[in-house]
């Protein structure tokens, strides 16, 4: 449907290739992103997404390829791309002594905002976030999520056409960032943009038209949330034995299903979860403590395209979440 | 290459308006911070005071052969001006360090104006309230016996504006190269006091032994503050050979350096501290 709006489409990428001295963090990537769509860029932290998006925003030079956000060229013609799209980085970029109108203000004059309209247009979008109220508070008084939706305003206040959302919702509160993506899902209502964002957080790609999964520097699977999942076509079962090991062997040997250990449980994908339980008591031969089966999830569309989880790749310790929390203070 | 070229020229023709409001809103934020923080004001107008008072009233009965009959303090009084603007100056430029470690520089270099506008609107911010900064100093001057002459303080205004300028950019290009908030303040410290101390702030360049006289003459600070002397001991009533001593002003050999040209070489330095900046700060993100 977002795909018969008529334009150039909103990001449009051929080849695309980043080399850092000894790291290739993006290692040939082709998008298109259409005008309008809610667009989820998803990976585990490490995989080559902030890069991306970097790339895309003319805040780093690809190594390699092209790239053209809102029709313009990303290499050749920055100046244009900025002024066409909105940034909300994972680290706050407010000045903390500067009241939430003043930051807006700011940012306005920094993009050229006609004045005539900046006034309303501020009024806008701080009602939009709903920090209207506390327009005239400093931003240091503000908690996270308040700077994160503040932070969402100021990208909007030049009405860009494409809105880059990196981890907006990252070392905020469940709470919080359910409110972040109610009012992603209410820009969209309102506003003629398009909306880019990267995420870690499986759950949240839900909320996307399509989504891109980005494993070490290279897309895997792109498609909306339903179809990836309708192509895994499996469920997922966990159990908790009393051997895991004999489990994983006794899996093997009596169905043919190849089963890891999981977060501390034995886990596997099979067609017809519910309908293979039965199955499992009579022939596992291995004490059964408790089953869960899940309908396939992006965790599993990630699993399957990759071979592991996304919090097992986080957890081998090549990048510390926890780090880059602390480094963004 | 020659497409990137093109493109800039097209960007950049229409929006000079835009790239004025771009260094003015920066500006802004530099006087809105600037009247927010009462503390800094505060801390920054101690230091000066103290060495005009107790530094100059202390050694004011050990060096009062060697004034003519001026007062220790009168003489220091230019060279006090002179370093209010430098501290507070030095750590307006500075501050950049702290808008990188909060995120707001990156706010700044992602727009889509030139990183010379920002830059620019930076240092013009920092050496206006370095400029309002040393008003406090400048009021006291009756109490050291400098006339309150309206013509003498908007000149030395003027001047102090200038030298403010310089050494905004001169902070801000070392905040372009220092990325540790620990280490900006110690490598300040270690930029100004000598800055001051050669600079002819603090005593008179004449009977100087030959390595430092040779050493004020390469430090663009004694170009800013002699004109403030200068302009400060021709409202003054002294003898001509006090004057010789106390204000001998600069001399390249046998040229005695004129005024005009003392406050070109604090133009040429600072066009140069700025122009480094502006690159460095380009190539950083």
């Amino acid at each position: 449907m977002n795909q018969t709006v008529a334009g150039p489409p909103a990001v449009e990428a051929h080849g695309l290739v980043k080399r850092y001295k000894h790291v290739e963090a993006v290692r040939g990537i082709d998008l298109t992103v259409y005008r309008g769509e809610t667009f989820g860029f998803l990976g585990p932290n490490g995989a080559g997404k902030s890069t991306t998006i970097k790339i895309l925003c003319t805040l780093v030079d690809a190594t390699a390829g092209t790239a053209r956000v809102a029709g313009f060229d990303v290499a050749s013609e920055r100046d244009a791309v900025r002024r066409n799209i909105g940034l909300v980085y994972q680290e706050p970029t407010l000045d903390g002594y500067l009241t939430a109108e003043q930051n807006l203000r700011f940012h306005g004059e920094l993009y050229g905002v006609d004045r005539a309209t900046a006034a309303d247009r501020r009024h806008e979008v701080l009602e939009m976030v709903g920090l209207w109220e506390r327009r005239g508070d400093l931003v240091n008084e503000f908690s996270g999520g308040m700077r994160r939706r503040l932070e969402i305003a100021r990208g909007l206040l030049h009405s860009p056409r494409v809105l880059f959302l990196d981890e907006p919702t990252i070392g905020l509160d469940p709470q919080t960032r359910v409110s972040i993506w109610r009012y992603i899902a209410e820009l969209r209502a309102r506003e003629d943009i398009t909306v880019f964002v990267t995420t870690h957080y499986m759950d949240e790609a839900e909320h996307c038209d399509r989504i891109a999964i980005m494993n070490e520097g290279l897309i895997v699977a792109l498609d909306t949330p339903e179809a990836l999942k309708a192509a895994i076509g499996k469920d997922r079962v966990q159990i908790t034995t009393a051997d895991d090991t004999a489990a994983i062997a006794a899996l093997e040997s009596a169905f043919g299903l190849k089963a890891a250990l999981l977060e501390g449980q034995v886990t596997f994908a099979v067609a017809g979860g519910a309908a293979f339980v039965p199955h499992l008591f009579e022939k596992l031969g291995v004490p059964i403590h408790s089953v869960t089966v899940t309908r396939p999830s992006l965790d599993d569309v990630f699993l399957a395209h990759t071979g592991t989880t996304i919090r097992d790749v986080e957890s081998k310790g090549q990048f510390s979440p926890m780090a880059a929390r602390y480094r963004g203070r | 290459m020659t497409e990137t070229r093109i493109a800039n020229v097209r960007v950049l023709k229409p929006s000079l308006a835009h790239e004025a409001r771009a260094a003015l809103v920066v500006w802004e934020r530099e006087m809105i911070r600037f009247s927010r923080d009462r503390t800094r004001v505060f801390a920054q107008m101690v230091q000066p005071l103290l060495f005009l008072f107790v530094l100059g009233g202390g050694l004011g009965s050990l060096v009062s052969h060697g004034t003519g009959g001026l007062d220790f303090r009168t003489f220091l009084f230019p060279g006090v001006l002179s370093m209010s603007v430098l501290f507070t100056a030095s750590f307006s430029g500075i501050s950049m360090v702290w808008d990188r470690e909060f995120g707001f520089l990156r706010e700044m270099l992602v727009a889509p104006v030139s990183t010379a506008s920002i830059v620019l609107g930076k240092c013009l911010g920092g050496a206006t309230v370095a400029t309002i900064q040393s008003i406090v100093v400048l009021v006291l001057a009756g109490l050291v016996g400098v006339p309150y002459d309206l013509l003498m303080m908007a000149q030395v205004l003027l001047l102090l504006f200038l030298m403010a300028f310089m050494i905004t950019a001169l902070g801000l290009l070392l905040s372009a190269r220092v990325k540790q908030v620990q280490s900006a303040m110690p490598l300040v410290q270690l930029i100004i006091t000598p800055l001051m101390f050669l600079s002819g702030a603090l005593f008179p360049l004449s009977n100087l032994p030959p390595w430092l006289t040779v050493v004020t003459h390469l430090n663009p600070m004694t170009y800013a503050v002699e004109p403030v002397r200068h302009v400060v001991f021709e409202r003054l009533q002294m003898s001509d050979a006090a004057r010789a001593t106390l204000d001998p002003g600069i001399w390249w050999g046998s040229f005695a350096v004129p005024v005009w040209l003392q406050i070109v070489v604090v133009l040429v330095a600072s066009a140069g501290l700025l122009t480094a900046a502006v690159g460095f700060f380009s190539r950083t993100e």
